[in-house]
């Protein structure tokens, strides 16, 4: 079993797919300043349906807290 | 008792970048793009609707609804909600005629649940788009993607849900036509019409003011909201859940997420209301019927995913 990524909007705009980047290159659009503020980014803290990654990536996940019923339907939204 | 609320007026939507979101609201759901402004916004309605614009969008740096407003009337009913809300114990904001491109003056107060709205009494109305006023035809042939006819409702979160249906019942003269109760007889979710249609307005019960779940849009056929799922999927959009039915309204219906994760229905069908209608009433303990009737589970992203 490996680390979940909750999926909601798929936009930057839900803040459910939180993650924190600990190690990896990245390409990422605009996320909703109300989840991703400043001092967030410079921690690495983004939400990863507006990351496209550029490299194998390391990443920490967040505590999931409620959303288990969709964790079985996770795919990779970026996939361009 | 009705008060002089016609319909839902305009919605206006922050999006991320606003030419992805034209790419979405126009080109995908087949809005009409039909004027910008200085400041940027872009204003949009649907094809069968006779005002000016239904839809504002603004580039923002959260997505999110800004407010949501009301056609009243006239300038008389508009006189008497600005009284009767400042009565209320509402504070009620004021905004000139122009501030947005070809609406009226308008007043704008907050309810309970944290959301702005508006209301107003006139706004240029060229009357429908791409059919003569006289004589019109079933439809315009140059249509794009799912050819929304109207913007229809929202559905918002927020606390306060009594509070915020005492206001727009005593106050707005808006009806209830469809509501949720928990076990212990509360409101959990309140669905809200100033018309026939079983949703002018409705909210959901949710401790955080001020969001969004939704704003939809009408189709006609059950077969429109399935082509619109193909596009939905042609275009590679962010789908959320359907095309399925509700419980509540039993409109037929699909949701999906526009380039902000702002979510956006289309669906068609539903109950009506007239003012002698008791509220139809589903059980909190049957939430996943009442929002998807197939599937009768409620997927988490109903109560979570948010803007």
């Amino acid at each position: 079993m490996g680390a979940f990524i909750p999926v909601g909007c798929r936009g930057g705009g839900c803040g459910v797919c939180k993650i924190k980047i600990l190690q990896g290159e990245y390409k990422s659009k605009r996320m909703s300043s109300a989840h991703i503020s400043d001092s967030d980014v410079q921690q690495g803290f983004v939400l990863a349906c507006r990351v496209y990654p550029c490299s194998d990536m390391f990443i920490e996940t967040m505590a999931i807290e409620t959303m288990a019923i969709e964790t079985k339907t996770i795919e990779n939204p970026d996939n361009e | 008792m009705r008060k002089g609320v016609m319909r839902p007026g305009h919605v206006q939507i922050r999006v991320l970048d606003i030419e992805e979101a034209l790419l979405h609201y126009r080109d995908l759901l087949g809005l009409i793009e039909v004027d910008r402004d200085e400041q940027g916004r872009v204003y949009l309605k649907g094809w069968t609707e006779v005002d000016k614009f239904s839809v504002v969008l603004r580039e923002a740096d959260q997505p999110g609804m800004d407010f949501m407003a009301f056609k009243v009337l006239d300038n008389a009913v508009l006189e008497n909600l600005h009284a009767a809300l400042v009565e209320y114990g509402c504070a009620v904001e004021e905004l000139p005629a122009g501030e947005l491109v070809g609406c009226g003056r308008r007043i704008r107060f907050v309810a309970p649940t944290g959301h702005h709205f508006e209301l107003f009494a006139e706004k240029e109305q060229p009357g429908k788009w791409g059919v003569a006023k006289v004589n019109p035809e079933a439809w315009p042939r140059d249509l794009k993607g799912m050819k929304a006819t109207r913007f229809d409702h929202c559905l918002l979160y927020g606390p306060n849900v009594q509070a915020t249906h005492d206001l727009f019942n005593e106050v707005l003269g808006f009806d209830l036509a469809e509501q949720v109760i928990d076990p212990e007889g509360n409101r959990a979710a309140v669905f809200m019409t100033a018309s026939m249609k079983a949703h002018d307005i409705a909210f959901i019960d949710c401790p955080e003011p001020n969001k969004f779940h939704h704003a939809s849009f009408f189709l006609e056929t059950w077969e429109d909201v399935l082509r619109a799922a193909d596009l939905i999927s042609m275009t590679d959009t962010s789908i959320d859940i359907g095309p399925t039915r509700h419980g509540l309204t039993h409109g037929k219906t699909i949701y999906f997420f526009d380039p902000s994760g702002n979510r956006n229905e289309v669906f068609c069908g539903g109950d009506y209301h007239y003012p002698d209608h008791e509220p139809v009433t589903w059980k909190a303990e049957d939430l996943g019927k009442a929002i998807f009737y197939h599937d009768r589970v409620l997927n988490e992203r109903f109560l979570t995913v948010l803007t």
